[in-house]
């Protein structure tokens, strides 16, 4: 245990920052607001006092450009990071992203990448409302040349981030702000967390559930809810969304034969599209679901977005249906104390 | 400091460059170059010009409209020609034709299709330069239509807020496709523009090379002692057609006066008449087997195996 702390999600992130920072002269953290002084939830307070402003810098507000600027130095060896408080506004770079970045390395051969990693936080509740709790990881999963993670373990965090830095292709860095403050044991030195691998987070034979990122605790709570009325549901965290590791969910869902997907997202064209269509054609005599966003922008108003978001108790209300047919069992309010503490203003 | 301006390199590229884009034309009916193409011929001056004062360590970025920017600043013609075939002798093993143009070997950088969108792309790639403390200048070539895209200022405001070591050189031909710039823009001071965005600016007017070489070398100078961004206006006459090998005369969208003076200026003849008429025909003869041996290179060159559509998606 002597090389392992008890630390949170946000804490662990800030962790593998610093220590790549302090490993590689050219890995640098630049966004909109990284260098003031809560640095975007901790992730990156005060690394420019250690590192010096050149590393880690705020920006204007030309999220467009800057993603370019971002490519250009990568282009020229450095190991940008790039952070976003809000995934809505990856909107305004996505021609960067999606033309530059995940073009240059195909269009010259192989002759030079591009090692940038976006992070970007998404993430629900407190009002956040239409256009400050999206989560577009499904976009860039559709662009070959693009990889995703979305990290729901302190643990993965700061693995998932160290790879991240270390990869030469572009990576988008998903984290979810209802994560920050979970805990967990993270090792001390540098590790990284294999791209393309998920994990089995809670062992099951009735049932698959399958999260991303903070639907993977939804799923966790409702497999607990569940095991007390006998029901074994395994729980797979996919990690890494592009590439997703398609054979622990295929091996998952040829044991329990039934799997629910419950994305961070909405369904259309969704990762829960892409998990089901997997198992549609590698598997056989499945019974498949998956829940996530409801199909509208996200409401501001609590009473609506309590229902426009997968929760708990409908996460296992649905499995249970799918294992006995039951639709009248409840298990009751499921606390999920991150999301009644947060109180904004942010 | 004052330089001087060698009249046979720049009549050398200058040739290269126009006899291997008219080449391109004489041989686009065959269909042996499957992908579009925009043609610099008329605009070949300012590539010359600043390409001679450049040194080894600066970089270039460039367009859609880059093959006069890719040969003037030494890039690997037998591998151009090989990229425009589509060949695996390609530069980019024809996963980047015409419009993607790159020469890594000698600093010539990615090219985008996407007008402006290789512009941020140079500025990081300056902020690298100060970051990692080298020495090299990033020039930045586009053309005025890129200046009517947000993300060109957001570009200019970043590398003049970081002062860094870049040289943006517009290439106004006035035309985007067939727009003018008046339908664009209010008033024509792209340098008064950038200027107020504190990116020292001066416009050059004419076709001459050595005027190009000039800027270039005395805006260089200053980069160089750290004194931040620059951007030279170029202005300039496109003889062809936006894309493709024809000429647009028939579609009238501009004079035939205007077009038919910049031809009548051809900096290409101006050059020529300041060397010897054996200087002119060494010239000549060296461009002439440059060009001839790069195109049997394209033409012995093989196609790529279907196998290789998704390699180097990853690093």
């Amino acid at each position: 245990m002597d090389n392992l702390k008890d630390i949170n999600y946000g804490e662990a992130l800030y962790d593998g920052c610093y220590q790549e920072m302090e490993r590689d002269d050219s890995v640098f953290v630049f966004g909109l607001g990284v260098d003031d002084p809560k640095g975007h939830y901790g992730t990156s307070k005060d690394l420019h006092k250690t590192f010096g402003s050149k590393r880690n810098f705020d920006m204007p507000l030309s999220e467009d450009a800057m993603t370019g600027v971002g490519i250009g130095a990568a282009l020229a060896g450095l190991r940008p990071i790039y952070v976003h408080q809000r995934m809505d506004f990856l909107l305004l770079c996505m021609n960067q992203l999606v033309n530059m970045a995940a073009k240059i390395r195909y269009m010259s051969s192989g002759e030079h990448s591009v090692p940038l990693v976006v992070r970007a936080a998404i993430g629900r509740s407190w009002g956040q409302g239409a256009q400050h709790s999206q989560a577009f990881h499904s976009y860039f999963m559709h662009v070959p040349g693009i990889k995703v993670v979305a990290p729901t373990t302190p643990h993965d965090a700061k693995g998932c981030l160290i790879a991240s830095i270390r990869d030469n292709n572009p990576v988008i860095f998903v984290e979810h702000r209802m994560l920050y403050s979970n805990t967990g044991l993270v090792p001390n030195e540098l590790y990284e967390v294999e791209f393309g691998k998920g994990r089995v987070l809670v062992e099951g034979t009735d049932i698959t559930l399958v999260g991303v990122s903070y639907t993977v605790t939804d799923c966790i709570r409702a497999a607990l809810a569940l095991k007390k009325i006998g029901i074994s549901a395994e729980v797979i965290d996919p990690v890494s969304l592009s590439p997703i590791d398609y054979e622990i969910i295929r091996k998952s869902a040829n044991k329990t034969k039934k799997v629910l997907v419950v994305d961070n997202g909405w369904l259309t064209c969704g990762f829960s599209s892409e998990v089901i269509a997997d198992l549609g054609i590698n598997c056989s005599d499945l019974n498949l679901d998956r829940m996530g966003f409801l199909e509208s922008p996200c409401p501001t108003t609590k009473v609506l977005e309590d229902g426009f978001y997968p929760n708990p108790e409908n996460v296992a209300i649905k499995a249970n249906q799918m294992c006995n047919g039951d639709k009248n069992w409840n298990p009751g309010k499921i606390s999920r104390e991150e999301i009644n503490s947060f109180k904004g203003p942010f | 400091m004052k330089k001087n301006f060698n009249t046979k390199s720049a009549y050398y590229l200058f040739l290269l460059i126009r006899k291997s884009e008219e080449k391109i034309i004489d041989l686009y009916d065959t269909d042996k170059i499957k992908s579009p193409v925009h043609l610099s011929i008329g605009q070949e001056a300012i590539a010359v010009g600043v390409s001679l004062a450049l040194k080894k360590e600066d970089i270039v970025f460039s367009s859609y409209r880059g093959h006069a920017h890719y040969i003037a600043c030494g890039g690997n013609l037998k591998e151009m020609w090989a990229e425009l075939y589509g060949k695996i002798g390609g530069s980019s093993r024809g996963k980047a034709g015409s419009m993607h143009l790159s020469d890594w070997s000698v600093n010539f950088m990615t090219t985008s299709a996407i007008v402006t969108s290789a512009i941020p792309e140079a500025v990081g790639y300056a902020y690298a330069q100060k970051y990692k403390n080298q020495d090299g200048v990033v020039i930045c070539y586009h053309g005025d239509g890129a200046v009517d895209e947000g993300v060109y200022w957001e570009s200019l405001n970043f590398a003049s807020l970081h002062q860094l070591p870049i040289l943006f050189v517009c290439e106004n031909n006035k035309y985007a496709i067939y727009t003018h710039q008046n339908k664009r823009m209010l008033g024509d001071s792209i340098v008064e523009r950038a200027n107020s965005f504190g990116v020292k600016s001066l416009r050059v007017d004419g076709s001459s090379t050595e005027d190009f070489y000039n800027a270039t070398n005395n805006s260089l100078d200053k980069i160089r002692s750290n004194s931040g961004p620059m951007l030279i206006e170029c202005l300039t006459t496109r003889w062809r057609d936006h894309v493709g090998p024809g000429e647009d005369r028939h579609i009238k969208f501009r004079s035939d006066k205007d077009l038919d003076y910049s031809i009548k200026s051809d900096d290409l003849h101006n050059l020529e008449k300041l060397l010897s008429k054996k200087e002119v025909e060494k010239i000549q003869s060296e461009v002439d087997t440059k060009l001839s041996e790069a195109i049997n290179y394209a033409e012995e060159s093989t196609f790529p195996e279907i196998s290789e559509i998704t390699d180097e998606v990853y690093g």
